[in-house]
């Protein structure tokens, strides 16, 4: 997996780790970077040996924004042919759990792609925000979207107008992340965190993953259906066989395999 | 570089001079850039393991400089573009922080000296909570450090009442780490940073960090928090030698990180 440009990748302790690497530039995304992301994180999802993916960025960000350079020209047009969010929207069926490990930056695409994460670390230091108002765009990977399901109508509205740039204390409050990290322990913690899931039964974890995802979109009722399809669909594997003998018999069950 | 304020190293203690004598070293936009500037440069250089912040001639700094201020000031503008980014910088420097009162603290001044970890005070130095003089309220971090540095009661006297108070005064409310002559403010100030640029600097870091959210946090969450805190300190170079140094029966010789 040596062959990507802008990203390094690589499997330690079944945790699929992927770096943005663009640290001149605060690892602002561009479309080939994209691609690239989104390669590893599908090749990851298939990989037998990665049972998590942690996601973060080289040097002093996590991502600062897009590359704007490649879409000063755009037109209406030419984007609607380009299709680029296409890309993003695969992110979305990953089945595998994603964290995001964040450090000093997460703006405008950059934080997008946190918030495709599942669970989302952060340190002490890191600001995010939606700058794209101050250029007159407005975020188009989900941003505008997922803020608002996550803050609410008003406080999405506020951060997406005035572009201005939320601290960690903030972003934690808001529900937008899941534990504020001191900067020297950052990847450690969130490494932790991966192997502890790590050892949890897959299968639990993806269908768990799914009727999450699902019960954000549709009604109580029309995800309840979903929740006890997966709770059913689960009693086939032996992971289940096994966690229920061994809290029988007291003893802990052998490690899960996601059969 | 620097047209208001002075900034020198002397074994490894930052010195940061308010230089504007003829004023009182009172604040202007220049200074508080230069401020700003000048903690962020010495928390950068590893070189600089203690900062000190004092003030040239009479008195230490008399606050907002009052000839510069239009009658038509939006005051709240001037403090979320001027002060508050400055209080923000010296509350986010780990290293540690000393204030060296050589006179009056007034206003901002005295905010900005309840913004350092420790005062030490010259016999001649005096604090007032000036702005209800004026009409105005305390602002930079006074509102916020005072009741949490002498408690609510005297908190309360010293803003509603406004009136000045000496070094000595200053100590029995707990706002002072050690009085000291005049003459000596610079030699005793110098000596107390040395300690201080000696001990583990990261660990003091971690301290000052962890202690900034102490009355704002759970015991669940401070045990957690000091949890995180511990491990990074036991990741540093100087925990090692300080164990070593124990085993040793030496004194221990820290680096800082």
């Amino acid at each position: 997996m040596s062959d990507y440009q802008y990203i390094n990748t690589w499997i330690e302790d079944s945790i699929g780790r992927m770096e943005l690497n663009r640290p001149k530039v605060f690892n602002a995304l561009n479309r080939a970077m994209v691609r690239e992301i989104v390669h590893c994180l599908t090749t990851f999802d298939q990989s037998e040996e990665v049972k998590v993916i942690i996601m973060s960025g080289a040097g002093k960000a996590f991502a600062a924004g897009a590359d704007i350079n490649e879409m000063i020209e755009d037109t209406p047009i030419s984007l609607e042919k380009l299709n680029q969010f296409e890309d993003w929207d695969k992110i979305s069926f990953i089945k595998k759990p994603i964290l995001a490990a964040v450090q000093g930056f997460a703006l405008g695409g950059g934080l997008e792609l946190v918030l495709f994460a599942d669970i989302v670390f952060a340190t002490e230091n890191t600001k995010i925000g939606f700058p794209e108002v101050n250029l007159g765009v407005m975020p188009s990977a989900g941003g505008t979207v997922k803020l608002t399901k996550t803050l609410g109508y008003r406080r999405a509205l506020e951060w997406l107008w005035t572009g201005e740039q939320m601290d960690v204390r903030q972003a934690y409050q808001c529900g937008l992340i899941n534990r504020i990290i001191p900067s020297e322990l950052l990847i450690e913690e969130t490494m932790n965190f991966a192997k502890k899931l790590s050892k949890q039964p897959p299968l639990s974890l993806r269908l768990i993953k799914d009727t999450v995802g699902r019960a954000q979109d549709l009604s109580v009722h029309e995800s309840m259906l979903v929740e006890r399809k997966n709770f059913y669909l689960l009693f086939g594997s032996e992971d289940q066989k096994e966690g229920m003998r061994a809290f029988m018999e007291k003893r802990p069950p052998a490690a899960f395999r996601g059969s | 570089m620097y047209e208001t304020i002075n900034y020198e190293i002397k074994e490894q203690v930052g010195w940061i001079i308010l230089n504007r004598p003829d004023k009182l070293n009172a604040f202007t936009s220049q200074m508080n850039q230069e401020m700003i500037k000048a903690l962020k440069t010495f928390q950068r250089d590893a070189d600089v393991r203690a900062i000190v912040i004092t003030g040239e001639g009479k008195a230490f700094c008399s606050g907002e400089d009052l000839s510069g201020l239009r009658a038509d000031a939006d005051h709240r503008h001037m403090i979320i573009t001027r002060y508050k980014p400055m209080m923000e910088t010296l509350a986010k420097t780990e290293k540690p922080t000393i204030a060296a009162i050589n006179g009056a603290a007034a206003g901002a001044g005295f905010s900005l000296a309840l913004g350092c970890d420790f005062r030490i005070v010259s016999e001649k130095a005096s604090f007032i909570q000036a702005f209800i003089n004026i009409g105005l309220i305390p602002d930079s971090g006074s509102l916020y450090y005072l009741p949490r540095i002498v408690g609510m009661a005297k908190a309360l006297e010293l803003t509603i009442l406004g009136e000045k108070i000496k070094a000595h005064e200053a100590k029995d409310y707990g706002l002072v780490t050690k009085v000291v002559s005049p003459d000596n403010l610079n030699v005793e100030t110098q000596e107390f940073a040395e300690r201080l640029a000696n001990l583990p600097t990261k660990a003091i870091g971690l301290i000052k960090r962890y202690m900034q959210q102490s009355f704002e946090t759970s015991l669940e969450q401070m045990l957690d928090l000091e949890a995180y805190g511990q491990k990074t300190a036991g990741l540093t170079e100087d925990y090692k030698e300080g164990v070593q140094a124990f085993f040793d029966k030496r004194k221990p010789e820290y680096k800082g990180y």
